[in-house]
């Protein structure tokens, strides 16, 4: 093992992320709580997902949570999928009670309140779409987007590599500590520029005003309810990103990771080296 | 090394916690904070202004074919007014029905079913959005709002056309009224409906009248019109928030 202070000497201090970036993250963040919990409350007004254009076709919907009795007269909640139905008592379909879709500690407001989620829920529409467009402005400008996050040729050639050392959780050190890996720049410019426009434009396909901008646009994601399933579907989708990305933030160093995205400085320790 | 970062990840988690349950109790306190809630509300304006910005009078709502009607048209809110006067109507079969137009136009009258009924119609296949995130498609009949309004005159002064409804919607008798502005009042697709599905309008879908305002959602769509009024306000009707659901809460500008 190398004597304390050299270890001190290799290491180097770096700032990570620039201010505008920090900031815009955290607004992310804090809107896309609101919009996931504030949207489920939304859900619960009609707790049933359809494929088409509208909810009464003669089809049954594709998912649908709500309580029922069971043969002995206890009430359970039910969640059916596909026509397949599953006991979710407690959770979806029946919490703390009281029928319900998704439970209380995961919509705001916390009991069943539509005008206030709808409120929540397009103040911080305006919120992300603001945000969201600041950003790309700014990462087009700064060139955060082309130096950053844009894969260069040789990231093409590492992505094997990259996603064996995602596997086996290990993690760039020393230089390349430095730069976002190949994996991790896929995932955010997929987020950034599928994910999130997607989300959006369902929200947007929603509106019966919009509807009336291009008449039948709508039918281009399967017809309003479908629209209305995505968008749902999508909104998972980013929690799910937002599940692996913190668990990376966690594995790689949570401290490090949280104070570069705060103060913006990240600590990089010397290259591993094989003899420590 | 180990024993900061165990206390630190412990510090974490419990911040963590006490910090969710805060958000969680603090958002629901928000809520109920009225110059929040009001801050939250203006959204709606923003919404307003850039949907009137991008749809001009002409954008017209998406339209449809018969094979996408719905089997069953769901009834929502009210389906049958608890009214002795709009019993009676409806036991004569609206024979005795009378719409007012008035306020804020040169020539006040009213019109008899058939005057409507005789006025050119529009038929429309459209899509009907409920706030509670339903849909359903509808083949409606109805005389187009704007003819009713061409002939009664709104003066300059007229911002607001208000429908006052037969329905009393609780126990001190309140009753359903919305109101649209003059962009949505004279728009191609707003009707005063009388026919659903090539029938008469059903009690349970707001017979004798009903509006359809097809780039909004359907609470605007008040049912058991008795009454128009245009007016140049609309803080001095009911809760002042320009409908009943409004003024619980709900945007008056219902476009998305
Ligand atoms: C500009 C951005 C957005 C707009 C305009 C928008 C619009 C909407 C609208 C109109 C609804 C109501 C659907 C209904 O009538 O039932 C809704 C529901 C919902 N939203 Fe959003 N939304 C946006 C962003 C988001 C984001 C970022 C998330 C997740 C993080 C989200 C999650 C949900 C969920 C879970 C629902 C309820 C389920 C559903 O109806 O699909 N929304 N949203």
């Amino acid at each position: 093992m190398p004597p304390r202070d050299a270890a001190a000497a290799r290491e180097t201090v770096i700032l990570r992320h620039p201010w505008p970036v920090r900031l815009m993250h955290w607004i992310n963040v804090l809107a896309c709580t609101v919009l996931l919990m504030s949207g489920l409350q939304i859900f619960n007004a009609y707790p049933a997902l359809h494929w088409g254009k509208s909810s009464y076709d003669g089809r049954p919907p594709i998912l649908q949570m709500g309580a029922r009795q069971d043969a002995a007269g206890n009430p359970v909640g039910f969640t059916r999928i596909f026509g397949h139905e599953f006991d979710t008592t407690g959770v979806l379909g029946m919490s703390s009670g009281v029928e319900r879709g998704f439970p209380a500690w995961l919509t705001l407001p916390g009991h069943q309140w539509l005008a206030m989620g709808r409120r929540w829920h397009f103040f911080f529409a305006w919120v992300l779409v603001v945000n969201g467009l600041a950003y790309v402005a700014y990462a087009l400008a700064s060139r955060h987007l082309a130096r950053d996050l844009v894969p260069t040729r040789a990231d093409w050639r590492s992505i094997g590599q990259s996603v064996g050392d995602h596997l086996r959780l290990r993690h760039p050190r020393g230089e390349a500590a430095r730069h976002y890996n190949v994996l991790q720049k896929l995932a955010y410019l997929g987020v950034i520029f599928v994910l999130f426009p997607a989300l959006i434009l369902m929200g947007w396909a929603m509106s019966p005003g919009l509807n009336a901008l291009l008449p039948g646009w709508v039918d281009f994601f399967g017809g309003r309810q479908a629209a209305r399933t995505l968008h749902f579907v999508a909104a998972w989708l980013l929690v799910g990103f937002v599940f692996i990305h913190v668990f990376e933030v966690v594995v790689s160093g949570l401290w490090n990771n949280l104070r570069a995205m705060i103060s913006g400085r990240y600590r990089i320790a010397g290259e591993e080296r094989r003899d420590e | 090394m180990n024993e900061p970062s165990d206390s630190r990840r412990r510090f974490l988690q419990r911040a963590l916690a006490a910090g969710g349950a805060l958000v969680l109790s603090g958002c629901d306190r928000l809520s109920r904070i009225e110059w929040f809630a009001g801050l939250l509300a203006s959204a709606e304006k923003l919404t307003y202004a850039s949907q009137r910005l991008l749809l001009t009078r002409r954008a017209m709502a998406q339209e449809f074919s018969e094979a996408d009607l719905s089997p069953f048209f769901r009834s929502n809110g009210t389906s049958n007014p608890r009214d002795p006067a709009y019993q009676a109507l409806a036991a004569a079969g609206f024979a005795d029905y009378r719409l007012e137009v008035g306020g804020l136009v040169a020539h006040p009258r009213s019109y008899s079913l058939a005057e409507l009924k005789a006025l050119p119609s529009r038929t429309q296949i459209t899509r009907h959005d409920c706030v509670e995130g339903w849909s359903a498609i509808g083949k409606w009949k109805g005389a187009p709002l704007a003819r009713v309004l061409e002939a009664v005159r709104p003066l300059p002064s007229a911002r607001y056309v208000v429908f006052f409804c037969a329905d009393p919607m609780n126990a001190r008798g309140q009753r359903y009224y919305e109101s649209i502005d003059m962009e949505d009042a004279f728009h191609a697709q707003t009707l005063l409906a009388y026919a659903l599905n090539d029938a008469p309008l059903p009690i349970r879908n707001g017979a004798p009248i009903r509006v359809r305002v097809e780039r909004q959602l359907g609470y605007k769509m008040a049912k058991y019109v008795m009454r128009i009024a245009v007016v140049d306000r609309l803080d001095d009707i009911e809760g002042g928030r320009g409908g009943y659901w409004e003024d619980r809460g709900y945007e008056w500008y219902a476009g998305i």
